[in-house]
């Protein structure tokens, strides 16, 4: 697993994705600080950055995961890889580990814009790691999502679009909580991505929501190994 | 070494392999011949764990490759018909990598220069494998498939796309590490077997139609002369002509036919040369050749001709 990881950690600086992808990230994520936080002047908008960076990460995170798989389908070049003596778990494995390590990078990079806030003005330490912790949280269920439409397909738009959509409707459920039946409202509440944010907007490090982001992402990373294993049998 | 038993794959509908056995010894170069979609690569991909069968069992020097992949995977190197690269990665990184992939427990350094020695990359090791030719690519391909020292080697169609000089190079080549290695060659074309293996197994439509010594792969190839002849005349007058005479084995029409000429298929043995008594006895009788080509047997005529030499063995010894 290592071995792919190290591989496809390094492919992402060859090539310009990882750079591209950096400098994008970047890009948005500086002009929605300047927007929600240096030009209102007020340190409590960092709520509000951090929830339109979700939205961001949407398009951001599949273009990272959009050909991890399917471009080793397209060329072939996975034979390699599942005639090794490697489990297909520990391929999706080390691709996902490095999908997630080029994401945290820039999202530690990223996280210089706090220096310059507070420099200029009081900042919530507690609230910031907090958010931050949530965003790596909900960045690696991003990941996850997009490794599981590259396993099917070979085609990396199509891959992209695919988790695009799905990161979207995820997102757009939390809209349903504003209805005002209460077992719709406490369904939604428990499976959306946004309601399960709120907690670390007030800079609680809410663990369940934690787990339930991880246990989505363990759910979807499970469904790409069972791709790969169906289409052996298939 | 190698043992496939009873192994069946089907794609939805489609029975790609429809229960083939064969196995390999120790040290032999084993030719998979069959024409495209026969199910060459198939019966490869489950050999080396790439797909999964739909019945059957598979073993590498003892081991299941459906119960214990990890141990069976390890005895075994392959080169799939489109070679697995990286075209971003330089030769000495991607060998690095798979050297990493496989676990190895070799000398790293010289196990990898060893491996560029034999197959002549040692010049290239810094290029990027997106700017190497097709035939480099090819032995990057070997190359990979030898890192671990594998007791199995297989090789699905490796000089396809190559020009005659690389195929006679990675033919060599081939012939180079079968002295080390148990090898599997899959390939459609039949010199390539007779030069490089030591024993062949045909399969066609997903069958084992023949499973044969060289020799007995060239005894089917050899014996016969074959020419398709364009003969202008009435063609009943004609092929009762060419059926009459001596030196031909057999004569038939194949059409192709114009206004004034038919195409004929004839065989003569092989030490006969019948082209000066056939011009002869049809120019007595006024028929005009007006085309006289040598043509090789097809793959399909070796699987008749092995199948029927088989059945007339099997049948003698009945008897």
């Amino acid at each position: 697993m290592f071995a792919i990881y190290k591989r496809e950690l390094k492919a992402y600086f060859i090539s310009p994705i990882g750079y591209l992808f950096a400098a994008n990230f970047l890009a948005i994520s500086g002009l929605l600080f300047s927007i929600c936080t240096l030009q209102k002047q007020e340190a409590s908008s960092v709520s509000t950055y951090f929830e339109y960076l979700i939205y961001a990460f949407a398009i951001l995170l599949p273009l990272l995961t959009m050909k991890s798989l399917s471009e080793e389908r397209k060329t072939k070049s996975e034979q390699l890889l599942m005639t090794s003596p490697v489990s297909i778990s520990g391929i999706i494995m080390g691709k996902y580990f490095a999908a997630l390590t080029v994401f945290t990078a820039a999202l530690l990079f990223n996280s210089l814009n706090f220096g310059l806030l507070a420099k200029y003005g009081n900042v919530n330490g507690m609230l910031i790691v907090s958010n931050l912790i949530c965003l790596f949280f909900i960045g690696a269920l991003f990941l996850a999502i997009g490794m599981f439409f590259s396993s099917l397909t070979e085609d990396a738009l199509v891959s992209a679009i695919g988790s695009i959509d799905t990161i979207f409707i995820m997102l757009a459920v939390s809209f349903l909580s504003d209805i005002s039946i209460p077992w719709v409202k406490s369904v939604v509440d428990f499976i959306s991505i946004l309601s399960r944010y709120e907690p670390f907007t007030y800079g609680i490090l809410d663990i369940t929501s934690v787990i339930y982001y991880v246990s989505i992402a363990a759910v979807f990373l499970f469904f790409t190994v069972r791709v790969y294993e169906r289409r052996r049998w298939a | 070494m190698i043992e496939f038993k009873n192994v069946y794959k089907d794609y939805g509908q489609n029975h790609a392999l429809k229960g083939i056995s064969f196995s390999v010894k120790q040290g032999e170069i084993l030719g998979f011949l069959g024409p495209n979609g026969a199910g060459k690569s198939t019966a490869l991909n489950i050999l080396t764990g790439y797909l999964s069968a739909t019945a059957g069992e598979a073993f590498v020097d003892g081991v299941s490759i459906f119960e214990n992949p990890m141990e069976a995977k390890k005895q075994i190197g392959f080169l799939p018909e489109m070679p697995p690269l990286y075209p971003e990665m330089r030769v000495g990184e991607y060998l690095n990598f798979v050297y990493d992939l496989k676990n190895c427990k070799i000398s790293r350094k010289q196990h990898i220069n060893d491996i560029c020695e034999v197959v002549k990359l040692s010049h290239v090791k810094n290029r990027l494998i997106k700017n190497l030719s097709k035939g480099y690519k090819q032995r990057v391909g070997i190359a990979q498939a030898l890192i671990g020292n594998p007791k199995v080697l297989v090789f699905d169609e490796p000089t396809v796309g190559l020009d005659p000089k690389q195929i006679i190079e990675i033919r060599n080549l081939v012939k180079m590490l079968g002295k080390e290695h148990t090898i599997i060659l899959s390939t459609h074309i039949l010199p390539e077997v007779q030069q490089v293996c030591s024993r062949v197994v045909v399969i066609n439509e997903g069958l084992i139609v023949a499973d044969e010594s060289i020799e007995t792969l060239t005894e089917a190839l050899e014996g016969t002369r074959r020419y398709i002849a364009k003969i202008c005349g009435a063609e009943q007058d004609v092929l009762k002509l060419l059926r009459s005479l001596p030196v031909l084995r057999s004569a038939d029409v194949i059409g192709a036919q114009d206004a004034n000429s038919v195409s004929y298929l004839i065989e003569s043995d092989e030490n006969i040369d019948a082209r000066v008594p056939l011009f002869n006895a049809l120019a007595a009788k006024g028929y005009a050749i007006i085309g006289l080509e040598g043509v090789d047997m097809s793959l399909e005529d070796v699987f008749v001709r092995l199948v029927s030499n088989k059945e007339k063995r099997e049948g003698g010894k009945r008897r």
